[in-house]
């Protein structure tokens, strides 16, 4: 909002329609660089919609959705409609990372594996030096082990480090979850319902690592949650949604008393509150 | 449960499950076993032999068999199978341990096939068993030994016995078939056998690439098949290429056939894939069947021989200025060498293959693949080009298929639509699922059962489907995930 920082993500005007229904109406926000933003709003206010459209799984029907990267200026829209190679594979290595709100962990492969596959683009491909082994290839391999074990210590993992991904406790498949998106190197990681499922001290732990996240890693990070005392506790800038539109967008202070975020969460007797 | 084994047994309970199965098979083969139809009279006959066609005794054999099953699974060994099958239904997969490159696991796989084969060689020594097969099974031994220390990857920083017993192995799988044949051990037929049985397992090792690695339904693999086979048909026909340039190129081909193959499937998943995957595969054989002019249709096409240094292997040269191989080097003809030498290439290509896949699986795109199989939207997410990783899944395993197919041609000196039916696809597909999705060595024990079994088992070869069946149903319910659950590999950071 009015803070000094660069804006690492524009969304404007993005409007989503199913055919008939129309999920998202003229959305428009922005993330700022280094910052946690909350993405909140009643159930079926079209939160994951938005999420969907920004990391490259939903097309949106109108709007741009502006990424900054090393390289200038990325239009999701884009990426996605490229001809033959478009994809949403594009998106995540564009710098946009994500979770998902059920876990999504490829479950018969071991903790370190999964965060291996997510390195995917950063280790040597080539077919020939890994058949045969060499130097190359081992030094990469052993960089990608390496940066899977930092990212396991950093989520305090290391125990479950060859463990299945699918027999770990819930809490850590979604911490889990969280350190294989970091380990794609993304610029703007988007976690979907995080605490979902979370007991409170879980939830106390998970938002401890969101802010070292952003604080020590450097990451910006944009966060759809239910649980309130989490999203006041780390966010600095929070976006609601209610029937797919923006209906306040602002900090912790300002969203908690604006009348029409109370109205849309709490409902009201004098139903024209709405902006 | 386990603390309750001394519960005792409830023989009421079994002898009633035993009457009831009893009187059911009574009632249902009784009447059309017992009742026989003589003139225009019905007579029973009660005591009618042989047992096969006597209801009544077979309705006391199956109610005996259901109290003993009954009261079995009551004892405290029975119920301990039970349990063991049961945890082995539920989890699959495990994570290999430190342990597992240890002297002594390696060596368990080595001293039984040592024990086998020596309990083989016995057997025939006092005439027990047929000497040749005895000699074929212990090279087949020696081959699934092999394909273990190929199979397993190296810890890095950890010695591994394969180390040294691989090669070993190799060379031994290399030359023990010669001293055989020249001991008059190891006949023409049982090199047939062999070969073919190495072609299904190199056919298992492509097709568990597509459908055990990046889990595609695959049912039209053998298509694969048979472009390696009638490149090398045709390629001799009408280009005058030979054995070892179709070995080279045919490969290729097949790659870009799967490529062809994959690229408008990659936008379906399971049934739909499997559906137009199985269309693929008739469409190659309707072509290679209808194609008069060019593929000789149901007449087939000959394809030739392999060829060492050019030196052929028929009793006369056919190329001119060339000397078969037996003339060269002043020995008598036997067909023998031939087939002698396709073995010996194809054991080597196998093995190579079997390295190469396993290599794989530790690479990039091996994980790539088995990742797609888990979840195909997570992959996305993570930036790995799901298109582009199927496409290479289906190149590799059609790749692997059209090698397999060059051998084939070659072996059979002659190629026809017939030999790549659907059935063959559900074979290798069986193969596949029977070894164990994505387990290498599982794939290659279950090719050279379902291969050789036949063979063995010659005189029972009308109950070969049945017995196939019986066994795919046996395999479901013990081992729905196949013989050999494939293991994870497990990492540890430098530091420690």
């Amino acid at each position: 909002m009015s803070s000094s920082r660069p804006a690492l993500l524009t969304v404007e005007g993005l409007t989503m329609r199913f055919g008939g229904i129309v999920a998202n109406n003229d959305v428009n926000f922005t993330v700022d660089q280094g910052s946690i933003t909350a993405l909140i709003g009643p159930n079926g206010a079209g939160k994951t919609t938005v999420f969907n459209c920004v990391t490259g799984f939903y097309k949106a029907t109108e709007g741009r959705i502006r990424l900054q990267t090393e390289a200038g200026e990325v239009e999701v829209g884009e990426l996605l409609t490229r001809p033959v190679l478009g994809g949403s594979y594009l998106v995540a290595r564009a710098g946009i990372a994500r979770t998902f709100q059920n876990i999504r962990l490829f479950k018969e492969m071991t903790a370190v594996e999964n965060l291996l596959v997510a390195q995917h683009q950063r280790l040597n491909r080539n077919l020939l030096a890994g058949t045969f082994d060499s130097a190359g290839f081992r030094a990469a391999e052993d960089e990608g082990i390496e940066r899977a074990f930092h990212w396991l210590r950093v989520m305090n993992l290391l125990d479950d480090a060859n463990k299945l991904a699918g027999s770990l406790p819930y809490g850590r498949q979604r911490r889990l979850e969280i350190a294989r998106a970091m380990c794609t190197g993304p610029r703007l990681v988007c976690l979907d319902e995080p605490a979902a499922g979370l007991n409170p001290s879980e939830t106390e732990e998970l938002s401890e690592l969101i802010r070292r996240l952003r604080g020590e890693h450097g990451v910006t990070v944009l966060l759809i949650e239910h649980d309130m005392g989490l999203v006041m506790g780390i966010s600095e800038h929070i976006v609601v949604l209610d029937h797919g539109e923006v209906i306040a967008d602002g900090g912790p202070a300002h969203i908690r008393s604006s009348p029409a975020v109370i109205a849309a969460y709490l409902g009201t007797e004098t139903t024209e509150v709405t902006p | 449960m386990r603390a309750k084994v001394h519960e005792p047994i409830d023989f009421g309970h079994a002898l009633r499950d035993a009457l009831v199965t009893g009187v059911l098979t009574l009632l249902v083969l009784g009447p059309v076993t017992n009742l026989v139809l003589d003139g225009y009279a019905i007579t029973a006959e009660l005591l009618r032999g042989p047992l096969i066609v006597n209801g009544i005794g077979l309705a006391l054999v199956v109610a005996l068999g259901r109290f003993v099953v009954a009261v079995g699974v009551q004892t405290p060994a029975g119920r301990d199978l039970l349990t063991r099958f049961g945890q082995k239904g539920a989890h699959g997969v495990t994570v290999e341990t430190a342990a597992d490159n240890d002297w002594h696991r390696v060596l368990r796989p080595l001293v039984i096939g040592g024990a086998l084969s020596l309990l083989l060689l016995v057997l025939s020594r006092f005439g027990l068993m047929d000497v040749q097969r005895a000699a074929a099974l212990v090279l087949i031994v020696l081959f699934v030994v092999l394909g273990q220390g190929l199979g397993s990857l190296r810890r890095r920083g950890q010695s591994s016995p394969w180390r040294i017993l691989v090669p070993l192995l190799f060379v031994a799988g290399l030359v023990l078939p010669l001293l055989f044949n020249a001991w008059g051990l190891f006949p023409k037929t049982w090199i047939g056998n062999l070969i073919l049985a190495l072609i299904y397992v190199l056919l298992g090792l492509g097709l568990n690439i597509v459908v055990g690695l990046a889990g595609l339904l695959d049912l039209g693999f053998v298509a694969f098949y048979a472009v390696g086979a009638y490149f090398l048909a045709l390629g001799a026909q009408y280009f005058g290429i030979g054995f070892w340039t179709a070995l080279l190129c045919a490969p290729i081909l097949a790659a870009c056939c799967g490529a062809v193959l994959g690229f408008p499937v990659l936008r379906m998943h399971g049934d739909y894939l499997a559906i137009v995957t199985l269309g693929f595969g008739e469409i190659i054989r309707l072509i290679l069947n209808n194609w008069l002019e060019v593929t000789g249709g149901p007449n087939g096409a000959p394809a030739p021989g392999p060829s060492l240094f050019g030196l052929e292997f028929g009793r006369v040269a056919r190329g001119e200025g060339n000397t078969p191989f037996h003339e060269f080097f002043g020995l008598e003809y036997s067909a023998d060498y031939k087939f002698l030498f396709i073995y010996l290439v194809l054991f080597v290509v196998v093995a190579a293959m079997i390295r190469f896949i396993t290599r794989l699986r530790a690479m990039p795109m091996g994980r790539a693949w088995e990742a797609l199989r888990e979840d195909e939207i997570a992959c996305r997410s993570l930036g790995i080009n799901h298109v582009v990783v199927k496409l290479t899944a289906f190149m590799m395993g059609a790749m692997t298929g059209g090698i397999a197919g060059v051998f084939f041609a070659t072996y059979q000196g002659f190629v026809n639509p017939t030999s790549f039916n659907f059935f063959e696809s559900v074979l290798i597909l069986a193969i596949v699922v029977l070894g164990g999705m994505g387990s290498t060595l599982g794939v290659i024990i279950a090719a050279l059962v379902l291969t050789l079994l036949p063979e063995v088992l010659r005189d029972f070869a009308d109950y070969r489907v049945l017995l196939f069946g019986a066994l795919m149903v046996l395999m479901m319910i013990w081992r729905p995930r196949g013989l050999i659950r494939p293991k994870r590999p497990a990492f540890a950071p430098k530091g420690a």
